[in-house]
Formats: C-alpha cells, structure tokens, sequence
C-alpha cells in the first residue's frame, strides 16, 4: 500500500541542490518524483527513487542527514477535478494531508500524486475501498 | 597514584613556607639577572629583602606577553644562551612568536610536573601512551612527552593528523592513554566510530589539555571513548603544560605550588579578589632558570579552590578555565565566553557536538549565529519539527547568554574539525 520517499536535509547555500542532484546521477539513481521546500536556512527535498537503499547508503556515505518514510502513491485520473475528488475523500473522513507532490511522469492516464497524510494506515485503506488506485514500490522503478 | 607523596601532600603551612622561600629567591635571581625587572623594580622602589611574606607579592609588577614580543627573542633570558638546552615558542597567532627557552634543570624540574599530574588523572608506569599533540616548537607534545616518560609510561610520539591511522596504531599497538586537545580528541572518536574501531581499542585514560573545554566537553569525550578524562593546564610563558591538572576526582587541577605561586586578580585592576572569586589567573613561576617571570598576567578566567581534596592531595586546585579575557565577546553590550555556547550544545538531542560561532554587525547591532550539525534524521519529516529544534537550542542560548542568536542548522560532517588546538570563532566585526 505504501512507497519509500527519501528525505534529505539540504543546507541554503548556492550550488547545494547541484551537488546533490549530481551525487545521485553519478550513482545511477533515477529521480522518479521530486519535491523541495525551503525556510531561509534550510531545506527538506523530498524524492521517490528508482533504489531507496542504495540511495540512502549513497546520500549518508556523502554525509547528508537522510531517512525513509513511507508515503502513498495514488493515482489520479489526469482530468480536470481528478485531485479534488480524492481530497474530498479525505476531507470526510478526517485525514489532513501534510503534504503532497506529484510524479514526474503518468502511469497509463492518471498523473500520480505522493501524498504524506497524518493517518497513513486509514487513507490507505479508504483510498483503495473507494476504488482509487495506489501504486505499489515495485510499479515505480 | 601519587609521583610525589611528600611534595603533594605536603602541609599547609610547610609549603606557604616553602614557597615564600623561593619566590624571595626569585626576586632576588631576577632583579641580578633580567634587566627589564631590575629597572621595574626599581621604579617602584621595591628591593628583593622587601619581599618578607607571600601577600608581598602584591608588591612585585606584572608581567605580560607584550613585554615577550618588546624582548624578542632572547631579552627576558636570565641564562647566557650556553646554559640553554631548549628552546620553544608558541604559535603566536597575532604577530611574533613568543620565544622561551629552559636549562636541563628547567627540562627536569618540567618532566617532574607533568609526571605528577599524569599520574592525578590516572596513567601509571604500565600505560601505552599516544601523544597526539603536534610536534614541534609548541610546548604542549614535548612537555607531556617528557613528563610522562618520567612517570615510565611506554611514550607514542604519534603527533597530530593523519586520523585514520592513528585509530589503527592506536588499537594495533594497544594504547591506553590518549593525549590531545579535546576537539581533536572528539574528532578522532567520530573517525574510529565511522572505521568501526571502537572495540578494538583499549584506550581507558584522555589527558587532554592546551586549550579551553567545558565539563559538558568532557562528558561528552567519556561517554565515546569509554575513558576516564581529565585536563592539565600550562602555558609556554609559564613552562608549558604542567602547571596544574585535575585528579580523578575531578574536583578542579591541583597547582604544582611548589612550582608555581598563583594569584587570581580583577583583569581590570590587577587588584587580588577575595579568595574564592573569580577572576584572572596570576602566575610566578618559582624555580625557572632559563626564564623566571614575575607574576605573569594569564588572562585566563578562573578561581582559586582551597582545601584537601578526596584524592589525598593538599595542594590549591584551580577550577577549569571559563574562559580568556581576551576571548571574551562583547555582543550588544553583554559579554559572552564561547564556552557558555559549548555547555549548552554538547550533549543536545539532536544535532552533533561540533559548532561554529560567526559574529558581524548589521548597522549597529551585533549579531551572533550559531551554527551546529543535524545529526538525527528522525526529524526530517517536517519543517515543524526542525524548527522546533531551532527554537529549542535558541531559547537555551538565550536563558544562558541573555542574548537572542541565530541558529542555523549544517549537514553533519561540514564544520571544521581541528588536530590541534581548535578555532570556533569568528568575528567579522
């Protein structure tokens, strides 16, 4: 039901993203989705990639701050309103989302949306007895 | 154990004694032999035979390290240059370096004080010791290289860097005593926890010395290395390391009196303060050929701590250094040690014990930021719990400081680590 996302503490300072992006292309890790937000001081990238435990020993042997969390990849119909219905969904019944981006490329017709929920175990469920679908870690590579 | 039961358990009113002896015959050797105190002296009308008693000393000038730099290299020598066996000379960050030199008596009598305090923090005759101190002109490796070959300890002259290696011969040849500065000291322990070392070393006794650390630094270097660390204290104007140290009781370093009278004045007066209070530590050395001084201004900050210690020594103990006057930073008014900003970052959940403080100024506010290494991956899920990270090291800083830092948190592994003696600080002012 769920995927791995790495996520790595990267410093505010020019050329940091650079640096990393070229660790991971250097390392032959494919970034499959991406997401980065910054304070003034620092920032949280957010990745689902093509080999978590290879990037996480990659990512820590270079001495970047990292771990895994487990995030759900639901596929949503790539049509206008597709995202709200699965938002109403977990509007009713409760769930916040933290936060949540989007794949880099579609699945068939849906665009794929990772979602970080605050009860992961619930979303999950009701996501699939509603008949949205959820890609599993061994879709994505 | 105790080098020198008769020196160091020594009464009270016998040592006073002694050392009021030989602080007259101090006088008396530099008012023949250095030109600079007979014409101070002078000035100030004081004649050797005026020195009746130990609060006398009041009466002698200070001596500071601009007096070092106005007689470089050689003008404070008391010894014609053939009498000298050694010279030293410290790292002299601002300008020259400050030159001191010593007779073999001086080379004899400075191994006999580092072997006492060696043995305080617990090393004896069957320890392997590596020194990991650099050699060279800084007093800080020979004087523990001396002193601790005294002791019969089996001596390492490892030196500093090359850190990985340094974790292989210090498992391979089994040592048991380390000496370093404690930031190099913790360096050495992240690289043998990463190399996957730690078991196979026997390491149980840290003497570490030759720059200022905090009790919370200490705790810290306990916990990695599973060793029982103590601290020495000495200067290369006073003779290098060797002055006072702790025992393991760990209660403040016990003066070599004998060796060393020591006063603790206000650093803006020169005026003594009560005994007890803090201030500025005054040295005389009392027994130094090749360079005797008078009452040398340290500038570091402590206070003195009478009274017999646990350990059987009836020696004064002075408590760590806080901190220098000279490293003092005056932020917005409010004066700060960097060693107030270590105690509240060591140990800290979250985030590494390396740190790095940078001071500027935007207009006319100062500014301070603290920059330290997150080091707990766990709080990477959100911004909300990084920040509240931010925020609890910010308030402890500020209950402490009574100043409002900024905090920036670093990737592990990015702050500076030193060999030697370490550099945190850095004012942009």
């Amino acid at each position: 039901m769920f995927i791995q996302q790495i996520s790595v503490f990267i410093e505010n300072r020019h050329g940091s993203l650079t640096d990393f992006t070229q660790l991971l292309g250097e390392n032959g890790v494919d970034l499959i989705a991406l997401s980065i937000a910054d304070t003034t001081n620092f920032g949280i990238l957010r990745a689902i990639v093509s080999d978590n435990e290879k990037t996480l020993k990659v990512v820590r042997d270079k001495g970047y701050t990292a771990n895994l969390t487990e995030v759900l990849a639901v596929a949503v119909p790539d049509v206008p309103g597709g995202l709200a219905g699965v938002l109403q969904l977990l509007r009713d019944n409760d769930i916040s989302v933290e936060y949540l981006y989007s794949f880099v490329r579609r699945v068939g017709n849906d665009a794929i949306i990772i979602f970080r929920v605050d009860q992961p175990e619930r979303a999950g469920n009701l996501l699939r007895d509603k008949g949205v679908r959820l890609l599993e870690q061994d879709e994505i590579a | 154990m105790i080098f020198q039961p008769e020196i160091e358990t020594m009464g009270r009113e016998e040592m006073r004694a002694l050392q009021l002896q030989r602080l007259q015959q101090t006088v008396r050797y530099v008012y023949e032999r250095v030109p600079l105190y007979r014409e101070r002296l002078d000035a100030l009308k004081v004649r050797p035979e005026d020195i009746r008693s130990l609060d006398d000393v009041r009466r002698l000038p200070f001596t500071t390290k601009e007096d070092f730099r106005a007689n470089y290299p050689y003008g404070l020598f008391a010894v014609p240059m053939k009498d000298i066996v050694r010279i030293h000379a410290s790292s002299g960050t601002t300008g020259q370096p400050t030159v001191v030199g010593y007779t073999e008596q001086d080379i004899d009598m400075w191994a006999t004080c580092v072997a006492r305090l060696c043995a305080a923090g617990g090393a004896t005759r069957e320890d392997i010791a590596q020194i990991s101190f650099g050699y060279g002109l800084f007093t800080g490796a020979l004087g523990l290289h001396f002193g601790l070959a005294k002791l019969g300890a089996a001596v390492v002259p490892i030196s500093s860097g090359n850190t990985e290696r340094q974790i292989q011969l210090m498992a391979d040849f089994g040592s048991t005593v380390l000496v370093a500065t404690p930031s190099y000291a913790l360096y050495m322990a992240e690289v043998a926890e990463r190399m996957g070392m730690m078991d196979k070393i026997q390491l149980r006794v840290g003497l570490f010395g030759a720059e200022g650390s905090t009790e919370e630094m200490r705790a810290e270097l306990e916990r990695r290395w599973g060793i029982v660390a103590t601290e020495n204290y000495g200067m290369s104007e006073l003779i290098g390391p060797g002055v006072s140290g702790d025992c393991t009781e760990k209660c403040g370093m016990h003066i070599n009196e004998d060796y060393f009278y020591c006063e603790v004045v206000d650093p803006a007066t020169g005026e003594p303060v009560p005994e007890g209070e803090w201030g500025e530590l005054v040295v005389t050395p009392l027994m130094k050929q090749a360079l005797p001084l008078l009452r040398y201004r340290t500038h570091d900050i402590t206070r003195l701590l009478p009274g017999p210690c646990k350990c059987g020594r009836t020696t004064t103990r002075m408590q760590k250094i806080a901190g220098r006057t000279d490293d003092m930073l005056i932020i917005r008014g409010v004066n700060v040690f960097p060693s107030q900003i270590e105690g509240v970052l060591i140990g800290m959940e979250g985030i590494g014990p390396h740190y790095e403080i940078v001071v500027t100024k935007k207009g006319y506010m100062d500014q301070i930021e603290v920059k330290v290494e997150l080091v707990d991956a766990g709080l990477l899920n959100s911004y909300g719990e990084l920040e509240a990270l931010t925020r609890r090291i910010h308030d402890r800083l500020k209950v402490v400081l009574q100043i409002d830092a900024k905090v920036t948190l670093v990737s592990p592994n990015t702050l500076k680590r030193f060999e030697g003696k370490a550099k945190r600080v850095t004012d942009l002012r």
